[in-house]
């Protein structure tokens, strides 16, 4: 495979067009939406706890955008399910992008951190964790 | 073609940009986002190359050979820019570094000292966001109104609740594009502009995307301040050109402060030089100016009348060949009243996606909201994928375009 059929390869347009955890939660513990101006892609993301009010119950997302942002946005619902807050709080990018597994273009990081970068905002308005180091290289981002 | 004095001869003009030398991706390469920012041609970077060679040195204080040759490049550039608009006076032509820092100027030194509680600034939903955004802070900063004409859903401005703004509000400033970046629309300028000048408005006019495709003269569009980037017209990065009326540049407060800009400097005062010296503050973009004026010869070579009329031959071409494509949606006026701007979508696949396949298939687009957010909202999309042609493209780009977008499917199908 070259760099291009990768950077499309099966899986990612898999999870684009059916994406793991679409949708909202009415009552979500922790919420926050992201977006990335250059480009135009939108995600928001909801978050339940467990009973111990700290393990990820379940992840929601919605929103458009290119298929890496929603791609990624899938994959990551996936990924940090049953993770506590503290944990994904500090979960670094590179193990998502492993995930991904593919080459992406410092504009198409953008698109491909988008969902993590929001889900840790959620995280820290609803818990106080730290949020992202990497938030400062990311400055581009709308998160609210 | 329109019958016209001059017909454009686009592949003879393509020789003259050495960017096409190369393949990209082992393709042709299909430069369809001049809408972004123009490739130069030899003409330009032969000029400037030379001129760092042969002429270079500080201007207007200099005493030396050097000096005068780089002054007087600086100076040949800015008369050539005044003929270009066909502006009365070589001394309203400010330098500037783009359209952007043109337009702020105006903003921050002629509404930033005008406006007031009760004063309005108008523009369109079309704007690009450089003459969008300078007037929407000035005019909050200053406690004025900021009014937007909306978009009909033609994708047209729609004028007609000019009168009301009115009743409202004292308009002070109007200010409009005269091409739209993002979906090219020409606008008839013309009654606005006189619609502005029946309030006591001035009438600002961004013509960054214009200036490159037709004719601009500033006095038959009667506005009362144009901006123009260098980097659209076959010119430099870093150079723009403001032209304003004389008198309301005369009687306006500086914008950047520093040297050049002073006529004295004592501990207690300091007076303002005079046009356009008073708002050219530190050493100028020298050779980008001379490379503008470079720009502006091969403009006039190539007939601005006759590159007008291309444009609108490959605009009607691309929208029969675009039109043909599954899924895809088409924004803006028809081919006769567009520049050589064609901006879509195809359906369910998102502009970055398509951008970075047609890229693998040497095909270069601009994928986003084209500083335009207003006008993305109003089409109700978060970006589009934009194509847009100057007097060097080729047919055959926008066939490469075509077949990239069948490719972009295939991917997504």
């Amino acid at each position: 495979m070259n760099e291009f059929e990768q950077m499309y390869r099966e899986v990612i347009l898999d999870h684009y067009k059916n994406p793991r955890g679409h949708g909202t939660l009415e009552h979500a513990d922790a919420e926050a939406e992201g977006q990335n101006p250059l480009c135009g892609d939108e995600v928001s993301i909801y978050v339940a706890f467990g009973e111990d009010g700290e393990t990820i119950d379940e992840v929601k997302f919605s929103g458009r955008g290119c298929a890496i942002s929603q791609a990624a946005t899938s994959m990551l619902t996936e990924m940090v399910q049953g993770r506590t807050a503290t944990e994904v709080a500090v979960l670094d990018k590179d193990e998502l992008l492993a995930e991904i597994g593919i080459p992406l273009t410092p504009v198409r990081l953008k698109c491909a951190v988008l969902g993590l970068t929001t889900l840790k905002v959620a995280l820290h308005k609803a818990k106080g964790t730290p949020l992202p180091d990497g938030l400062a290289g990311f400055d581009e981002l709308e998160l609210t | 073609m329109t019958a016209g004095p001059k017909k454009l001869d686009a592949r003879a003009l393509r020789a003259d940009f050495p960017i096409f030398l190369q393949e990209i991706h082992g393709k042709p390469l299909a430069y369809l986002d001049s809408a972004n920012s123009s490739q130069k041609p030899r003409q330009v970077l032969d000029t400037m190359t030379t001129f760092y060679e042969t002429s270079y040195a500080n201007v207007h204080r200099a005493v030396h050979v050097l000096g005068e040759r780089a002054t007087a490049g600086l100076e040949g550039a800015r008369e050539k820019v005044r003929a270009f608009l066909n502006a009365p006076d070589v001394r309203e032509v400010i330098f500037v570094r783009n359209a952007t820092e043109a337009l702020n100027l105006v903003a921050y030194s002629w509404a930033g000292n005008n406006l007031g509680p009760g004063d309005a600034v108008v523009v369109t939903q079309l704007e690009h966001h450089s003459n969008f955004v300078p007037w929407q802070y000035i005019a909050k900063r200053n406690g004025a109104e900021f009014r937007m004409l909306p978009l009909d859903d033609q994708g047209d401005v729609d004028y007609s609740g000019l009168d009301e703004v009115a009743q409202d509000c004292n308009v002070k400033v109007v200010a409009t594009n005269l091409v739209s970046n993002s979906l090219g629309t020409i606008a008839d300028l013309a009654p606005i502009v006189r619609w502005a000048h029946d309030q006591g408005a001035i009438f600002v006019c961004d013509a960054a995307q214009a200036a490159p495709h037709m004719r601009v003269d500033v006095q038959a569009l009667d506005c009362d301040f144009l901006a123009v980037s260098g980097h659209k017209m076959c010119g430099p990065s870093g150079i723009g050109a403001l032209w304003g009326r004389g008198d309301l540049l005369r009687a306006m407060e500086p914008f950047l402060l520093g040297g050049h800009m002073i006529s004295s400097v004592t501990y207690e005062k300091t007076t303002w030089g005079e046009l356009p010296h008073k708002f050219e503050a530190g050493t100028s973009p020298i050779v980008e100016a001379v490379g503008l004026g470079a720009a502006v010869d091969y403009l006039e070579a190539a007939g601005l009348d006759a590159i007008e009329a291309y444009e609108h031959e490959l605009v009607a071409y691309a929208l029969g060949r675009l039109g043909e494509i599954p899924g895809i949606t088409l924004y803006g006026p028809p081919a006769e009243r567009r520049a050589g701007i064609v901006s879509f979508n195809l359906d369910g696949i998102h502009p970055h996606d398509v951008a970075q396949i047609l890229d693998q298939e040497g095909v270069a687009i601009r994928a986003g909201h084209h500083c335009c957010q207003p006008v993305m909202q109003k089409l109700g999309v978060p970006a589009t994928n934009r194509a847009s042609f100057y007097l060097y493209t080729l047919p055959e780009e926008i066939d490469q375009l075509a077949e990239g977008l069948y490719a972009v499917h295939k991917v997504f199908a």
